[in-house]
């Protein structure tokens, strides 16, 4: 494809590197634009676990990984772009990291046969594997975000939650209306009040917002926002004495780039999440050892232990686990995005495997199922520090009340079967 | 020497008005719109399909669109973006409510819709003029996004707000969705590029067209010798707002499949669109497809030079596409004031002076 494409676009004779057998793995990062900040050290931590896994254990079961990665500046053109550019190449599994782009590549990517896995965003109820066979959001998913929050804030009130105002500041796209219809479920049935506050793309003009936050006193504001829209959003609530230990954001809005433009004034504020933070494990030694000291660190490899960048580090080693256990399934090393997807659909990670890679309790325990593609949507709390300058979790990662997601899971995913003549797959 | 009149001798009115007069430029058009039906669909994949002809195919209708009302009748527009989303949703609507009617009928549907939602915002036009007319139709880009962002019955009352293409054929083939054949998506939107070139061009060297260029050079002027600018300035809306929601329409159902309002058709789009007629050339149907081709192609081939043959940091190519394109476009701004036209007209001019051009 490559070659094809040189030749014909510029006429000339050009070898494109020599077509070896690789475990390809496609990075569709931003590091330009508006959301470059959170993309970033995602992009890097991806390519730096890679980079990893080649030198450390010579790739994957002996076969190299390589990593393809494509600017998409988080626009969704830019984005169909680098699918159709890298699909060629024999890529496994593609990472987006933009709700945007994902509902793009949902059936694009069923259509091609290529896995999807989209942590922690992505659309929701592609965690119904009976529909969506190729997508999968393991191990937490949106709506176990927003479940998360509530009962955190349940636990912190005694249980009793009712008649408190909770505000929620939302990135008004796909990704930022996703947990409203499980807010709204979720104040039925425990009594809080919901109010919702749109804010546009891309997110730097938040003022009639939080005025309107100062008006109306919201005991708790839940924000989803992603990129510039964190920053301004912390320093408006610091502007406007909102206590931070009352503004929760999703995992989208809880990284260090986040907090500390607005200084001491952010300390307190809080982020669900679905993986641990910081650096104190083993793997960053390893990480030091064979990537960093060699040069190789993916960008200017200044994000190592970031919050985004053990994301970025957790997505690349489910993905290499995946690829693992799908070698198992299959007995061959050279696996093709089928396999893949197989692997992906039977990964199984334990505890003991965790710790075994170097990551104790670095993420939930969870099992894939067919059904179950998103795992069992354990989420914890981390909480900033100011000044120490440090994200910590400060809950275990605990149970979503899965008996409201779960039916409006089914509900979404049922409507898009429907829409696209889709049988349910697992028997 | 080949590219002149001389011997090439008209016998009838109608030979004398065609289109293309010399001989030369007559059959490099045969050959170009051979090639485009008759070659590209059988060596066509998927990439070139989703990544370079779907893009410049869509983005010429906007650009012929939008050179209608900016070029020719010389209303400016900022609202592009969001009429292409009226022709995107339009298309959304009827292709969830009638299922089995064509694509076909439903691309030019939309398209109508989005001339009468373009005559609305054109109103105003007949009494606010100049930088006021660019104001008004700003307005009008915001309001219409805000608009499907805040009914939920746009998008059908999706959870997410976005809305997805579902599958549908003309004449059995499949148009949208991702089972679309490259070939198939590609014949689709060249068919609706070729209608509306073909419309376009005939109806800027008739009478209408006149009357738009008669509005655009002097209105006054035009107004006495007894052209009505109420239907001139409305026709070139209709006529815009109608190409404009055909490529709003294709841009979502045939090239993207799943879109959202704010983030596919923002200020941004009108903005590129805008940007594409001016670098093209204004009142040009063959600057459209120049400018499209420019701003769509040139991104491109700057990723595949840096990326895939230097082998550069993603990043640093995507800063240098921004820094090149933005000198480009400074560059022919001011070496060529009216575009990529002009250009190919003085070329034209110099051929015809061959081999002593002055």
């Amino acid at each position: 494809m490559k070659l094809k494409l040189t030749t014909l676009a510029l006429g000339a004779l050009m070898a494109a590197g020599p077509a070896m057998a690789d475990l390809v793995f496609p990075s569709l990062s931003y590091r330009t634009g508006p959301y470059a900040a959170g993309g970033i050290p995602f992009a890097d931590g991806y390519a730096d676990y890679l980079t990893l896994v080649n030198e450390r254990d010579g790739g994957i079961g002996g076969v190299k990984t390589r990593l393809v990665e494509c600017e998409t500046g988080y626009n969704t053109e830019k984005g169909v772009e680098c699918y159709e550019s890298t699909k060629g190449e024999g890529a496994l599994v593609y990472q987006p990291l933009s709700t945007g782009i994902t509902y793009q590549l949902i059936p694009k990517t069923a259509a091609d046969g290529i896995p999807l896995h989209t942590m922690g965003y992505g659309r929701t109820s592609a965690a119904n594997g009976n529909v969506f066979g190729n997508v999968f959001n393991y191990p937490a998913n949106y709506w176990d975000g927003a479940s998360g929050i509530i009962t955190y804030l349940l636990d912190s009130n005694g249980g009793d939650i009712k008649g408190k105002k909770i505000a929620l500041l939302f990135h008004n796209s796909a990704y930022g209306k996703e947990p409203i219809r499980t807010l709204e479920e979720l104040s039925k049935k425990h009594g809080f009040e919901l109010s919702t506050l749109p804010v546009d793309h891309p997110g730097q003009e938040q003022k009639s917002q939080w005025l309107q936050i100062r008006r109306d006193r919201p005991d708790y504001v839940v924000m989803w926002g992603w990129g510039v829209m964190n920053q301004v959003a912390i320093q408006e609530a610091a502007n406007v004495r909102f206590p931070m230990e009352n503004f929760i954001g999703v995992w989208w809005s809880g990284a260090e780039h986040d907090v500390l433009s607005a200084g001491a004034k952010a300390d307190g504020y809080k982020a669900v999440t679905f993986h641990n933070v910081g650096r104190d494990f083993p793997v960053f030694d390893d990480m030091q050892k064979y990537v960093v000291d060699k040069g190789l660190a993916a960008g200017a490899g200044d994000q190592i232990g970031n919050v985004l960048y053990n994301r970025g580090m957790y997505a690349a080693m489910l993905a290499v686990e995946a690829a693992k256990t799908a070698q198992e399934i299959h007995g061959v090393k050279d696996i093709t995005p089928q396999m893949m997807r197989d692997g992906m659909e039977a990964l199984e990670m334990p505890e003991a495997r965790m710790s075994a890679l170097g990551m104790p309790y670095f993420g939930p325990s969870f099992n894939v199922s067919c059904e179950n593609h998103g795992g069992p949507g354990l989420v914890g709390i981390t909480q900033w520090n100011a000044e120490t300058k440090t994200w910590s979790l400060i809950s275990d990662f605990q149970k979503t009340d899965t008996a409201v997601i779960q039916p409006l899971i089914e509900a979404d995913s049922a409507s898009y079967a429907s829409e696209n003549n889709i049988e349910p797959r697992c028997k | 020497m080949f590219y002149r009149e001389a011997g090439d001798f008209k016998v009838s009115y109608q030979d004398d008005s065609q289109t293309f007069p010399i001989k030369f430029d007559r059959y490099r058009y045969y050959a170009v719109l051979a090639f485009a039906f008759l070659v590209i669909p059988f060596v066509i994949n998927d990439y070139w399909a989703n990544a370079i002809l779907l893009p410049f195919l869509i983005y010429s209708i906007a650009a012929i669109g939008l050179n209608i009302l900016v070029g020719y009748c010389g209303q400016v527009s900022l609202g592009t973006g969001g009429f292409m989303a009226v022709g995107a949703y339009a298309v959304y609507k009827l292709m969830t409510a009638f299922p089995e009617v064509s694509m076909f009928i439903h691309v030019l549907l939309a398209g109508g819709i989005t001339a009468l939602v373009c005559v609305a915002f054109g109103l105003p036009s007949l009494r606010i003029k100049g930088f006021y007319l660019a104001v008004a139709t700003l307005a009008a880009q915001f309001f219409l996004v805000w608009l499907f962002n805040r009914v939920p019955w746009f998008y059908n009352y999706s959870a997410s707000g976005q809305i997805n293409a579902p599958e549908r054929d003309v004449f059995g083939i499949v148009i949208t969705g991702p089972n679309a054949a490259s070939w198939a998506t590609y014949f689709f939107c060249l068919i609706f590029l070729a209608f509306c070139a073909i419309v376009a061009r005939n109806l800027t060297r008739g009478t209408t067209g006149r009357t738009w260029m008669a509005i655009r050079d002097m209105d006054i002027a035009a107004e006495i010798i007894g052209v009505n600018p109420l239907k001139a300035k409305l026709t070139a809306f209709a006529v815009s707002g109608f190409f404009i929601g055909i490529s709003g329409a294709l841009f979502f159902a045939v090239y993207l499949g799943a879109v959202e309002v704010g983030e596919a058709f923002g200020i941004n789009k009108s903005f590129l669109v805008l940007f594409m007629v001016i670098i093209g050339g204004l009142g040009s149907i063959f600057g459209s497809f120049a400018g499209a081709a420019f701003l769509v192609l040139l991104p491109v081939v700057l990723k595949v030079i840096g990326v895939d043959l230097m082998g550069w940091p993603t990043d640093i190519v995507a800063h240098f596409q921004l820094v090149i394109v933005g000198a480009l476009i400074v560059f022919f701004l001011i070496v060529e004031p009216h575009g990529l036209a002009q250009l190919w007209r003085v070329a034209k001019e110099k051929l015809r002076l061959w081999p002593f051009p002055h």
